[in-house]
């Protein structure tokens, strides 16, 4: 069971997309693309999310962006029984997934309702277009 | 109220001694850098942030990890804990920020030094990042009244309805009112943007590198906000620039000479208002400089006579020009005589002003440039390198709650 | 010279609190004023002498605006600071430095009843207008719903429950002992009488595994501090509190109630280096401490702090708050004598108050021999904290 919206209530959009904080574009236009992209330090390697203009281990600012496989494991999540915004119906989950290759991301899941969720369950990624503007990366059960 | 000032009669008793001033003499501004200063810089201010303080450890000797402290404006739209992300450094001990827009152009200094001094803080990284020309610029009405908060400045509602929104209106007030009092002529007051302009042609990092003006082309450019003609006011820059601050013992160690503080000073005198001081028994004066210039002098033991070059916060050029008379460079009211012609405030003159082209002419990083081209001087490394610096004063703008600072070699 | 460190330099000399309120009535200006005026009095000093002031960034009016509304010529010194009472460290600076002679801290926010443009929503109504660097990490969050400090603590705490076992029916007993104190503290008005651990189990779950009786609630407030030297306080009203130590921390892939990017999220690595080095620069440990105010603005902050500071070890906060015997009055390290933040709503300046007040021996929930007091604030970002000890 997904996220369930209201109508007629604006989601939440990324707000900073590539206007204020450029080093945020590559992952949202990867997502519209239906990929997750990872920014990685060229000089050290370092997979850094959320992206930024500097590798915090070797104070490199040249990166490049690799795809990440799109699977992972329920790292920890929350319920929210109150909605804190009025786009989204209550009850529904949070989720904060680990990605196989290191970085933790935080989405929601499509097929688990918020009571059958187990941390380190194993995950994969697939997309949803939850408005007209708007494509989120979300999960499901993996296998 | 403000019986010091008007006056002009410093009161000293009220003061922490000498003495007791840990940051006198044992503070020093060892690193600076900055970015390309342009009018689209393409990108955000997180990223121009972090190339100018790498530009500043560097410069410094330093390594990033080792900075532990990080001061800066209130306006800066940073936030700490993504800078840091970013830049890696491990375990950072201080952090401030300064209200009162340009006038804490020193005083981010003045917290830094105290950090230092007081232990608290090994080097303390001041730093200021602004798409001012391509983002939001201070000079627009309608931007400064969405990013000021209501609460922050109740004055503002008495204000904005009548369409008086923006600073280099609130500061043409109290420019005309020192015009009207003192006889300050158009010609005069075009002296000051004039030798900053010849100063930026020295100055290839300068906004208005290879583009000269003469007093004519002051005399027939546009008036923006009357008293105040298009050249009178500052230029508008995408570009971050820091400096780094450090004990003098530490300072030993590191690559440049220091620039060792001999003297900070922050002052807020009553009735401050951002530009907007009209409540004060005389309004043609700059209160808040005459503090910061009183205090300089008791602390660092001088006077202005001593002071070899100065870099003052000049959002426009009358307040540049007022400064000279509340710093005691000239008399009260002989501002604008003592500009005229230029030479005073030239490289050999009385006290050679804005040295890179100020923020009229290099750049408008909210006084981080000022303080960067008042460390060249000590350095002995500027573009319009004045003889023999011992003593090089920065200050902080000017109708605002504001700062300074004396360095010396 | 410059100094090794503020050991001693500073003491506190004045305090005043105005009567918290949900509905205040008045601006945050006037609260300002008000307090710093109270905090004079305390200190018996004219106010005319106040030549410092610091401030958090987003609590009441601009130093520029209470001088003003105070009467004082100049200031001499002013800042503000972020998070917590970090603005704590620049009045410390500043008298330490020889920059002021009194330096006055002050919190004054209408969080409930204020404007809704108040400063308190400054950066709030900035986020809103997609305009400010600081909330570019919620692009990662808000979309997902993941929206709020109680969900972000949230997510944390569930995580702190699989990897050491902590229940609700443990940190339950951080409200109920906080309830208990509050019961006896007049300015705190969220409980006339105490609650049970009942009580706090059929509290409504907002934000699974966070309970109301988690968070605190927001209130109306204004609170002023003043700090000078020892040398000045010697010839003052009261006995100064010296403060013995003062120090703030922060750590790598720190945000604010949201580090999901460490190795380990269930851990507070700043408080962890603001906690050592408050150690260091007092030369003493845990252990010399008599009572913790500890910043429960979250209650999962609160085993997470006592195991950051070092009065437990990893893992052990739970067991060490469970039943509410050692974190009473009369407890091994009682911690909040004075109601938390649960008891008298989020503001931060009032563990600093409490600690005076405990060890000029005026708390109206004394523990005796409170000579040595631990005050840290800022759980789940950047931290900052206080040892305070008796003249």
């Amino acid at each position: 069971m997904t996220v369930e919206y209201n109508p007629d209530q604006k989601i939440p959009h990324p707000a900073m997309w590539g206007v204020l904080y450029k080093s945020s574009t590559p992952f949202w236009e990867g997502v519209k693309n239906k990929k997750i992209m990872l920014q990685k330090c060229k000089s050290c390697g370092n997979l850094l999310n959320p992206p930024r203009p500097m590798c915090p281990k070797c104070q490199s600012q040249e990166n490049e962006w690799i795809t990440a496989k799109g699977t992972g494991k329920i790292y920890s999540w929350v319920t929210f029984n109150e909605a804190p915004h009025p786009a989204f119906k209550a009850p529904y989950a949070a989720v904060l997934v680990e990605l196989d290759e290191g970085p933790r991301i935080v989405s929601n899941m499509v097929d688990v309702k918020p009571e059958d969720l187990e941390i380190g369950m194993a995950v994969e990624v697939t997309f949803e277009d939850v408005a007209e503007d708007l494509t989120l990366p979300k999960f499901r059960k993996a296998g | 109220m403000l019986q010091e000032y008007m006056d002009r009669k410093y009161r000293t008793d009220n003061k922490p001694s000498v003495e007791a001033n840990l940051i006198k003499n044992n503070v020093a501004i060892v690193g600076i850098g900055q970015t390309q200063y342009t009018k689209n810089s393409g990108r955000d201010e997180l990223d121009l942030a972090c190339e100018a303080i790498q530009n500043a450890v560097d410069d410094a000797g330093l390594k990033m990890s080792d900075i532990d402290g990080f001061d800066t404006f209130i306006l800066d739209r940073l936030s700490l804990p993504m800078l840091i992300n970013s830049l890696g450094t491990p375990n950072v001990r201080f952090s401030c920020e300064v209200s009162g827009g340009g006038g804490a152009g020193c005083a981010v200094a003045v917290h830094a030094a105290a950090a230092v001094a007081t232990g608290q803080a090994d080097y303390v990284c001041c730093y200021r990042s602004l798409n001012e020309a391509s983002g939001h610029r201070y000079g627009r009405g309608d931007d400064f009244i969405e990013y000021m908060p209501v609460a922050l400045t109740p004055n503002y509602g008495y204000i904005w309805p009548l369409g008086f929104v923006t600073p280099l209106g609130w500061a043409g007030v109290w420019g005309r009112r020192w015009m009207h009092e003192f006889n300050i002529t158009r010609e005069q007051l075009g002296w000051w943007p004039v030798v900053l302009r010849e100063y930026a042609q020295n100055n290839p990092e300068a906004t208005y590198f290879g583009r000269p003006m003469t007093h004519e082309d002051y005399m027939e450019s546009p008036m923006i906000v009357d008293p105040l003609k298009l050249h009178d006011c500052c230029v508008n820059t995408d570009g971050a620039a820091a400096y780094i601050i450090t004990t003098v013992e530490r300072a030993k160690d590191l690559k440049q000479t220091p620039a060792i503080i001999a003297a900070s000073a922050q002052c807020c005198p009553i009735e401050q208002e951002i530009q907007t001081i009209y409540q004060r028994p005389s309004i043609s004066g700059l209160v808040e400089t005459w503090y910061v210039g009183q205090e300089l002098y008791r602390v660092a033991e001088c006077g202005p006579d001593d002071i070899d070059v100065a870099q003052l916060y000049d959002p426009y050029s009358i307040g540049g020009i007022i400064q000279l008379e509340e710093l005691g460079f000239c008399e009260r009211g002989e501002g604008g005589k003592f500009v005229e012609g230029g030479d005073n405030i030239r490289i050999d003159g009385k006290i050679p002003c804005n040295t890179a082209g100020g923020l009229l002419s290099e750049a408008y990083l909210h006084g981080w440039n000022l303080v960067i081209e008042g460390v060249r001087q000590i350095r002995g490394t500027s573009y319009n390198q004045v003889k023999d610096v011992e003593l090089s004063m920065v200050t902080g703008g000017p109708g605002v709650a504001s700062s300074g600072i004396i360095l010396r070699r | 010279m410059a100094i090794e460190s503020i050991k001693d330099k500073t003491a506190i000399v004045g305090i005043g609190v105005i009567d918290f309120s949900t509905n205040i009535g008045r601006s945050e200006w006037y609260s300002a004023c008000q307090c710093i005026k109270l905090a004079a009095d305390d200190a018996g000093l004219n106010i005319y002498d106040i030549d410092g002031m610091v401030k958090n960034i987003d609590d009441g009016p601009d130093p520029s605006y209470v001088q003003k509304g105070l009467g004082i010529d100049n200031l001499t010194y002013h800042s503000e600071s972020h998070w917590g009472t970090s603005a704590m460290m620049n009045a410390v600076q500043g008298v330490a430095s020889g920059s002021c002679n009194y330096c006055v801290y002050y919190q004054a926010a209408h969080r409930v009843s204020g404007p809704e443009k108040s400063i308190s929503d400054y950066r709030v109504a900035r986020e809103v207008k997609d305009d400010s660097l600081d909330m570019i990490r919620y692009d990662f969050f808000s979309p997902f719903g993941l929206i709020g400090q109680p969900g972000y603590v949230a997510m944390m705490y569930r995580r702190y429950m699989h990897e050491t076992g902590i229940t609700p029916e443990q940190l339950g007993w951080i409200p109920v002992v906080d309830s208990e104190n509050a019961a006896k503290n007049p300015n705190a008005i969220f409980f006339d009488k105490p609650i049970t651990i009942d009580d706090y189990m059929k509290s409504k779950v907002i934000a699974d595994p966070i309970r109301e009786l988690d968070c605190a609630p927001k209130v109306d407030g204004a609170i002023a501090i003043i700090v000078t030297t020892p040398e000045k306080a010697k010839s003052m009203k009261q006995k100064p509190v010296i403060i013995s130590s003062n120090a703030a921390g922060m750590a790598p892939e720190g945000q604010f109630h949201t580090s999901y990017t460490r190795d380990v999220i269930t851990e507070l690595p700043e408080m962890k280096n603001m906690g050592d080095e408050l150690f260091r620069i007092a030369g003493i440990g845990p252990k010399d401490i008599k009572l913790a105010m500890l910043d429960d603005t979250f209650t999962p902050y609160v085993p997470l702090q006592l195991e950051a500071l070092g009065f437990c070890g990893k893992g052990e906060g739970a067991a060490f708050i469970e039943g509410g015997e050692r974190i009473r009055v009369g407890g091994e390290l009682p911690i909040n004598p004075d109601g938390g933040l649960i008891g008298q709503g989020r503001f931060d300046t009032t563990r600093i108050v409490e600690a005076v007040r405990q060890i000029r021996g005026t708390s109206t929930n004394q523990v005796a021999g409170a000579d040595t007091i631990l005050v840290a604030s800022g759980a789940g970002g950047p931290a900052d904290g206080l040892i305070l000890r008796k003249a």
